[in-house]
């Protein structure tokens, strides 16, 4: 990584501070208890930039997405490999077919700093081979844990929804490895932007049954989807009820 | 239940229902007499013709070009709202081109009637339009010149919607009051169906609407700069919505700190140097403020219950209204942009989306006065006096109407009906008046009118 990171300066002196640096390189090979090595004495004052890539996950399944985040310092151009011209500073998500490695490349008037990431997809192997915990099948998790569903224009856990908090939040308990995603929904009555909020306030509310009921906060994340993905499209009151929900998934 | 209790009920049943309906029927009268909107809307309207256009070239394009340019003139004057216009089929039968050959006593003379003149020559020539346009005041027929302008720029069907854009701004400036025109101005939307939503944009009056963003997830409520520099928006990605920024001149996504959480409909401040939003970070959402980048990110909310959709006053950026449902259903609230003297606005039903008039003066929202389960009211536009809280319905009957917002002049609201399945952005004089369809697609919702 410090390697990656090293700071290289092509520009009209690229011969003169390619030479000094390497210099430096080779001083330093001499003498490893030196101390780090002064910055590259250029006549460019301008601040050198700065390059840090993340991505999460850093493995996925194939046809899954991961997303990258970077930031840069002191850059005036900023891209990435395969994907372009992109913003100093931001998030993107992938969908990469293979393992790739996202190399990002920041040059500003104080040189060029890089950076890379990478995303391992997975092999496609079959899925009784390597069963782990975390990648328990999405039948079985959702005969195990089941929907929460709410009253109209509220977040309350109903009482009649409790023992299904309970058996979730057991199922949970016996399996610490499975992380949730909980998705907040409302039925599609109502306006747009009021719908995600109340969509987050139902699926926050629904992890913060699971974590009374003793599953711990950092495996549960919440997403609204408000009235945007509706699961019973037809207008009555049935319908609406199957919409007004918390759902969970395994987040992976 | 008994016959007497019966008969008792019935005399005190039509009691009531009488001065049920005499109330309503005075508030309607006084909703006639309080609405002020300082926009000229609502006195006398001056009578304007807009002559075709003389067409000056031998071009084939002049035909096509000329059919463009007259018939834009004349639906953005009779859109301003302030013009009583002079029906085509009633001008006289010469097609002035130019103050030599216009006879104005025809035009001021019935049917015609007018007291204005709008004409004009238009000629392509070596891909090249030029218009000349005038407008000629016929109660004056000594010096009868008020505007005489001319453009030119390279022949093309935008051109000479754009051309006439200008040319109709131009008169609304000096007949209107001096309140600029909107012929110019866009207005940003949502198209596109679960799944895919994307922000587009297109002219005021519908024309050339087209896609900005292509970032294949669910964007929502597009909110344009001020300078129309930026949008505003809110995106889903794999940790949820956050506040994206999209510039208009680079063309591409540029940096927003979003502030983690479910973050929701960003509104900037009328200097452009503020945004706020609704975030969850906290766990519930509540009403944030931040620079123009995410930076200075303050809280202003903390009370249980979903906060979401603030507005700042236009005029002062001192005061924000947003939606919260503290106390149940969603209502629309007015606070300092600090926090502080917090007012509810609404007295029930369901209340959402507001938008601040340019002036200062009325929110518009949308509003389900019956809201509840069962209940089949239906949900409409409104405005209310910020001042009196006094409001009036703009719409009625139509379909589930929301996401009202302003036109820069103050003289229009741009908004989304849902009617028999599909969603279209309309636009309506601020009295409710001359309701029209922009968009036919059937999946275009949360119009924001841009600021100039």
């Amino acid at each position: 990584m410090q390697f990656s990171s090293r700071r290289f300066f092509y520009h009209r002196s690229f011969t003169v501070v390619a030479s000094v640096a390497a210099l430096i390189a080779v001083a330093g090979c001499h003498k490893k208890a030196a101390p780090p090595p002064p910055p590259p004495p250029i006549a460019n004052t301008a601040p050198a930039p700065t390059a840090e890539i993340t991505v999460t996950p850093q493995a996925i399944n194939p046809g899954d997405s991961a997303v990258l985040t970077w930031h840069t310092a002191n850059a005036n151009e900023v891209s990435i490999e395969g994907l372009g011209q992109v913003a100093s500073s931001g998030t993107q998500t992938v969908k990469p077919a293979g393992s790739t490695n996202y190399h990002l490349v920041a040059h500003g008037d104080g040189g060029t700093a890089d950076a890379t990431a990478r995303v391992t997809v997975n092999t496609a192997a079959p899925p009784s081979n390597n069963l782990s915990e975390s990648e328990i099948d999405d039948a079985t998790f959702h005969q195990n844990v089941k929907d929460v569903f709410y009253d109209y224009d509220s977040y309350d856990v109903r009482a009649d929804e409790q023992s299904v908090i309970s058996q979730d939040a057991n199922f949970l308990n016996q399996h610490p490895t499975v992380r949730v995603v909980i998705g907040g929904y409302c039925d599609e009555r109502g306006s747009t932007e009021y719908n995600l909020a109340l969509g987050e306030n139902r699926a926050n509310a629904a992890k913060q049954s699971l974590v009374t009921a003793g599953v711990s906060p950092d495996r549960l994340r919440t997403v609204s989807y408000g009235k945007e993905k509706q699961f019973c499209t037809e207008h009555n009151e049935s319908c609406w009820q199957q919409n007004r929900r918390a759902q969970f998934s395994v987040d992976r | 239940m008994n016959g007497k209790h019966v008969r008792l009920q019935f005399p005190l049943k039509t009691f009531l229902l009488l001065s049920i309906s005499i109330l309503f029927s005075s508030s309607s009268l006084l909703a006639q007499d309080w609405v002020r909107t300082g926009t000229n809307l609502g006195v006398e309207r001056i009578r304007l013709a807009a002559a075709d256009f003389k067409p000056t070239g031998g071009d084939p394009q002049n035909a096509s070009l000329k059919t463009v340019f007259d018939t834009t003139l004349y639906s953005d004057l009779k859109n301003a709202g302030i013009f009583n216009m002079v029906s085509k089929s009633m001008a006289p039968p010469q097609t002035p081109g130019g103050p030599q050959e216009i006879n104005l006593a025809a035009w001021s003379a019935a049917p015609a009637s007018a007291e204005m003149v709008a004409f004009g020559a238009l000629g392509v020539d070596g891909g090249r339009i030029t218009v000349q346009g005038f407008l000629f005041d016929t109660k004056n027929p000594q010096t009868p010149q008020i505007l005489g302008k001319q453009y030119a720029d390279t022949a093309s069907e935008e051109n000479a919607r754009h051309i006439a854009h200008r040319f109709a701004d131009e008169i609304i400036l000096r007949l209107g009051g001096g309140i600029n025109g909107i012929c110019e101005t866009k207005i940003y939307f949502v198209s596109g169906r679960s799944g895919s939503k994307e922000i587009s944009v297109m002219d005021y009056d519908g024309a050339d609407a087209h896609a900005v963003t292509h970032l294949g997830t669910l964007s929502i409520s597009p909110r344009v700069s001020p300078d129309n520099s930026r949008i505003a928006f809110s995106s889903l990605g794999k940790d949820g919505w956050s506040i994206r920024m999209y510039s208009l001149v680079l063309g591409r996504p540029v940096g927003f700190t979003s502030p983690g959480g479910t973050t929701l409909s960003p509104a900037w401040s009328s200097d452009g140097a503020k945004l706020a939003f609704s975030s969850s970070r906290t766990g519930d959402n509540e009403i944030y403020t931040s620079d123009a980048s995410g930076g200075s990110l303050h809280r202003v909310t903390a009370f249980r219950g979903p906060d979401v959709s603030p507005v700042w006053n236009p005029k002062s950026n001192s005061q924000i209204a947003w939606v919260s449902g503290r106390t149940g259903l969603p209502q629309i609230y007015l606070m300092d942009a600090d926090g502080a003297n917090v007012q509810r606005m609404t007295d029930g039903g369901y209340a959402t989306s507001p938008s601040w008039s340019p002036n200062g003066q009325f929110l518009a929202f949308a509003w389900n006065r019956k809201y509840g389960p069962g209940a089949p009211g239906g949900q409409d536009i409104y405005i209310m006096d910020i001042a009196s809280k006094r409001w009036i319905q703009l719409t009625h009957d139509s379909g589930a109407n929301d996401f009202p917002s302003w036109s820069p002049d103050g003289r229009h609201i741009v908004f989304q009906r849902e009617e028999g399945g599909s969603t279209n952005l309309w636009s309506m004089l601020a009295d409710g008046t001359e309701q029209q369809q922009l968009t036919h697609g059937g999946a275009n919702s949360m119009p924001n009118w841009s600021w100039k």
